[in-house]
């Protein structure tokens, strides 16, 4: 029967009102001044001011000069991302149809390593990875890695601190997905002579697949603008976008540039996102 | 089961109704109407009974009583007093949702307590406690709602608008959430709480057997009118349209031709048969009409058996099925005529079980036979009581 | 595989792989932990276990720095708790108690900012602050107001679920037991949806505490825990950057492991 309607009247505008306010004015004018600022003329500096010259030229220099950064941010989030997918995916699974009465701990469990300080967890890989570091003992000593080989200041160990940073961004939305797969489908489709792991081709995955969406998204786009991961962990020669912007505007303070650098990764992964979520087939999710 | 129908007063509108009474309310929703001009009458201390499928607009009724939904025109008043737009907490009417909606975060007590603190009533203990008492929950009086069993709940919830003493009780299928045994001790338990208060309780129902076997009238509503008003066996007994008929219990509805009237009688031509239909049964001025019959009224012998039913005697059925389901055999007869009639047979063990393909006589007593409007669908409520 | 033992392990096979997945995620944890009681030998840039001392936690402010640092942290912390849990409480009732025009609107605005990169919020809070002529000015009040935005959609998103998730003929019982409006929401609404405010709350906080990129980019020379860490990593980390983090991790396990308890506690009593 008819539940009861939302009221309507003013009194939801005065709720909303100051949460809108905040937002429109700190996070949607401030895509405008990003975009102004883009179109600066770079010779301005904080003393003398900018102008507003609209230099699309900005942007041409920004990918002449850092479309390598820009690439390998890409390139890092994208494989984290894949990572974390095949390990979150394990973990959730195994949290949502395995643990029995210890999915409650074993949920807070995944949650619980990341209140540390995304910092410290990070530094904390730094000694791990280290040149003398346990894991470099034992890669050396199979010849997985040469005897002067390393793992710090490498793509892979910046691949592999984004990959552990982010990992509860894509096991909690694949845990709600999986969780909510009636386990009563799966025995349906061994009924009907499908094979555990047909079944779950068939059936756990494209019903799991808005986790698999939203996880992977939640992922993705922090790995991407984050350089945490590549100061602490990868090589100073091997900069990653978020790094360029972040010293662009606080040390060269050379804002038309950054703003347009930031510019270009925002586009990159609106075209990124809205991609993959087409080919995924749910658009119904943004 | 109590038969003492009150018919509702027919006391002029100007004169205070000590009772529930609507008028002529309508509520329209953006796309349908639920409520299409209602009049109704709820006597003082009655045990009142909604009946109707889903979307019949019961609910909806219930919730512009409760003062949770506003008419769009018409009154309700209660003991004179105009209340169809007071705020739900200002007038004296309380309800036992169907989901209980209780508290989950206040305890038995502290539920129960709920209305009487909000209006600072004193001696909260000693009335909570006698309320528990009421539904024997006395024990549990410091557990959590989560913590109880849905009975219990239940119970807590009829205690918690008990405890308000309001002039009207609303029940809004209150036992749908229980199993079929539960319900049935719910309903004796429910009956007696309210011999014992003597407070007006309006009850909202899909369910016909809780309907009759809980209020002393019942108001069959359907598309939000409605349909029949009365006492449950009246109800049953003498439908006055296909759609009661239907809803409560089944009937065979025959299409015949009306022959004569007279004072007592009316005869009708059903099928090249003439039967009987008493005037007090009759609910048609037109020339044709639906001759209905009980199932469990009508009798089946072989044919030429003298069976206890003079009178009408419709010869020349197949049985074309039987199911035997302990206390009765049903049977579908096949009449010349191509229709098929349920017929219930009390297992007595006096008389012996036919087979199908085996040749009938159905026969009945005139007395038992109502006649419905023609331009009625036959199959009306059907569905709906079946599926409610 | 054939036999009991390899039923064994199919059966528990993926909950094994699942248990690695969740022990390595522990590994850095560890790590914390251990170099919290780690001697330094001076103060080096080299970040390894030289022996062990309680002198870390006997003295975690003995970098004067850090404290400050972590002051600031906490002060942010707390005040853009509160701030962004007030207005995201008030705009979750609105959106999912309230209908208006601009309602699906409003929920794509609060959502943009959670799928937003991080950098890209931070640099364009800066463009603003700069055009607007407050660069010489960054510092404690702008870090906060960015707090407060990031955290903002992330309160909106918890309460407006438990709010969502809310039976409410609860209200319209309480309304029925002659509860008026004000009465309702204090004694019914309120009470309900207070574990879904506070865990908006406890997120607001470890968000904002835990936050470096965009506050990186708007603190003018403010510095707060996570610059602190991310400045030390480049000079030599103080071991008691150890100790914090150690701290932050068991102060949350007990929240969450007594929380827990409390609804074992309750759902025990159920029986």
């Amino acid at each position: 029967m008819s539940d009861t309607e939302r009221r309507r009247g003013k009194v939801g505008y005065l709720l909303l009102l100051p949460a809108v306010l905040w937002l429109g004015l700190f996070f949607v004018v401030p895509f405008y001044s990003l975009l102004a600022t883009s179109l600066f003329d770079q010779s301005g500096s904080d003393f003398r001011g900018y102008e507003m010259d609209y230099a699309f030229g900005n942007y041409v220099d920004v990918l002449r000069d850092y479309w390598q950064p820009l690439v390998r941010s890409l390139l890092y989030g994208a494989i984290a991302t894949a990572i974390c997918l095949v390990l979150g995916y394990v973990l959730a699974y195994a949290i949502a149809f395995k643990a029995g009465r210890w999915k409650n701990l074993m949920l807070v469990l995944v949650i619980a390593p990341f209140f540390t300080s995304f910092l410290i967890r990070t530094l904390s890989w730094k000694l791990i990875l280290s040149d003398d570091g346990f894991i470099v003992n034992v890669l050396q000593a199979v010849h997985l890695l040469g005897d002067d080989g390393r793992l710090l200041a490498t793509p892979v160990a910046v691949v592999a601190g984004l990959t552990y940073n982010f990992l509860p961004f894509m096991v909690l939305p694949l845990f709600a997905s999986i969780d909510k797969i009636d386990h009563r489908l799966i025995e349906a489709s061994g009924d009907l002579y499908a094979h555990p792991v047909v079944g779950f081709f068939k059936v756990t995955w494209p019903l799991s697949l808005p986790g698999v969406v939203s996880g992977t998204l939640l992922t993705f786009i922090p790995a991407v603008g984050d350089y945490i991961n590549a100061q602490l962990l990868g090589s100073t020669n091997q900069r990653v976008i978020g790094s360029v912007i972040e010293s662009q505007f606080t040390d060269a303070n050379n804002y038309p540039v950054a703003a347009a650098l930031s510019m270009v990764l925002m586009a990159l992964i609106v075209v990124m996102v809205l991609v993959y979520v087409r080919r995924a087939g749910t658009e119904e999710l943004l | 089961m109590s038969l003492l129908a009150e018919a509702p007063d027919q006391v002029a509108d100007d004169t205070p109704y000590d009772g529930l009474r609507l008028r002529s309310v309508t509520k329209a929703f953006a796309s349908f109407t639920a409520v299409d001009g209602l009049d109704l009458d709820v006597p003082r201390g009655s045990f009142f009974a909604l009946l109707g499928p889903s979307g019949c607009g019961k609910t909806t009724t219930l919730r512009m009583v409760a003062g949770l939904e506003t008419p769009t025109s018409g009154s309700i008043t209660l003991a004179g007093q105009d209340i169809t737009y007071a705020k739900p907490y200002r007038r004296p009417v309380n309800t036992v949702f169907q989901s209980y909606a209780l508290f989950p975060h206040l305890d038995i007590f502290e539920n129960v307590a709920f209305g009487l603190r909000r209006r600072r009533s004193a001696d909260v203990k000693t009335q909570v406690h006698e309320m528990l008492e009421l539904v024997e929950l006395t024990s549990q009086a410091r557990k959590k709602p989560a913590q109880l069993s849905g009975g219990q709940q239940q119970r807590v919830a009829l205690a918690r608008a008990l405890i308000n003493k309001p002039e009207v009780l609303l029940l809004d299928e209150p036992l749908g959430a229980l199993d079929l045994k539960l319900r049935r001790s719910m309903q004796i338990e429910i009956k007696r709480i309210q011999t014992e208060v003597g407070l007006t309780f309006v009850h909202v129902t899909h369910d016909q057997e809780e309907a009759m076997t809980m209020a002393d009238t019942v108001a069959v509503m359907n598309k939000g009118l409605i349909e029949q008003m009365g006492a449950p066996a009246e109800l049953y007994e003498n439908p006055r349209s296909t759609f009661v008929a239907n809803f409560l219990g089944q009937s065979n509805l025959i299409e015949g031709a009306v022959l004569s009237r007279s004072a007592d009688v009316t005869t009708v031509d059903m099928q090249g048969i003439s039967v009987s239909v008493p005037t007090g049964r009759t609910h048609t001025d037109d020339a044709a009409g639906w001759v209905g019959i009980r199932p469990e009224k009508v009798l089946i012998g072989e044919e030429g058996e003298a069976l206890d039913a003079p009178g009408n005697t419709i010869p020349g059925g197949v049985v074309s099925d039987v199911s035997f389901v302990g206390v009765s055999t049903q049977y579908l007869v096949r009449m010349p005529w191509g229709q098929e009639l349920q017929v219930f047979e009390q297992n007595t063990g006096r008389r012996r079980r036919f087979a199908p393909g085996e040749r009938v006589e159905l026969s009945w007593r005139p007395e038992y036979a109502f006649l419905l409007d023609r331009s009625q669908d036959a199959g009306a409520g059907a569905v709906a009581g079946v599926l409610a | 595989m054939n036999g009991a033992a390899g039923r064994w392990l199919r059966e528990h096979l993926v909950l094994m792989l699942g248990l690695l997945v969740l022990v390595y995620t522990f590994v850095p944890i560890a790590v914390v932990v251990l170099m919290s009681f780690n001697a330094p030998r001076g103060r080096n840039a080299v970040y390894q276990f030289n022996g062990f001392t309680l002198d870390n936690w006997l003295n975690p402010c003995a970098d004067a720095d850090l404290c400050s640092a972590l002051g600031v942290s906490i002060r942010v912390g707390l005040l853009a708790t509160v701030v962004a849990t007030a207005l995201g409480t008030l705009a979750a009732f609105a959106l999912v108690r309230h209908d208006f025009a601009g309602r699906s609107a409003s929920n794509v605005l609060i959502f943009l900012p959670m799928a937003a990169p991080e950098i890209v919020m931070g640099s364009s809070l800066l463009a603003l602050f700069v055009s607007a002529g407050f660069a010489g000015q960054l510092g404690f009040w702008t870090i906060l107001i960015a707090h407060v935005m990031f955290c903002l959609s992330f309160v909106v998103v918890t309460v407006r679920s438990r709010l969502a998730g809310m039976d409410d003929t609860l209200e319209q019982a309480a309304m029925d037991l002659y509860a008026t409006p004000l009465q309702t929401f204090l004694r019914v609404t309120l009470p309900l949806v207070f574990p879904g405010i506070l865990g908006a709350a406890l997120l607001s906080f470890s968000l904002s505490f835990d936050d470096f990129i965009v506050t990186n980019l708007n603190s003018g020379s403010t510095v707060t825990f996570p610059m602190f860490v991310y400045g030390a990593a480049q000079r030599g980390v103080p071991m008691q950057v150890n100790v914090i983090g150690t701290l932050m991790f068991v102060v949350s396990i007990v929240i969450v492991v007594a929380s827990e308890l409390n609804n074992r506690r309750r759902s025990r009593a159920l029986t």
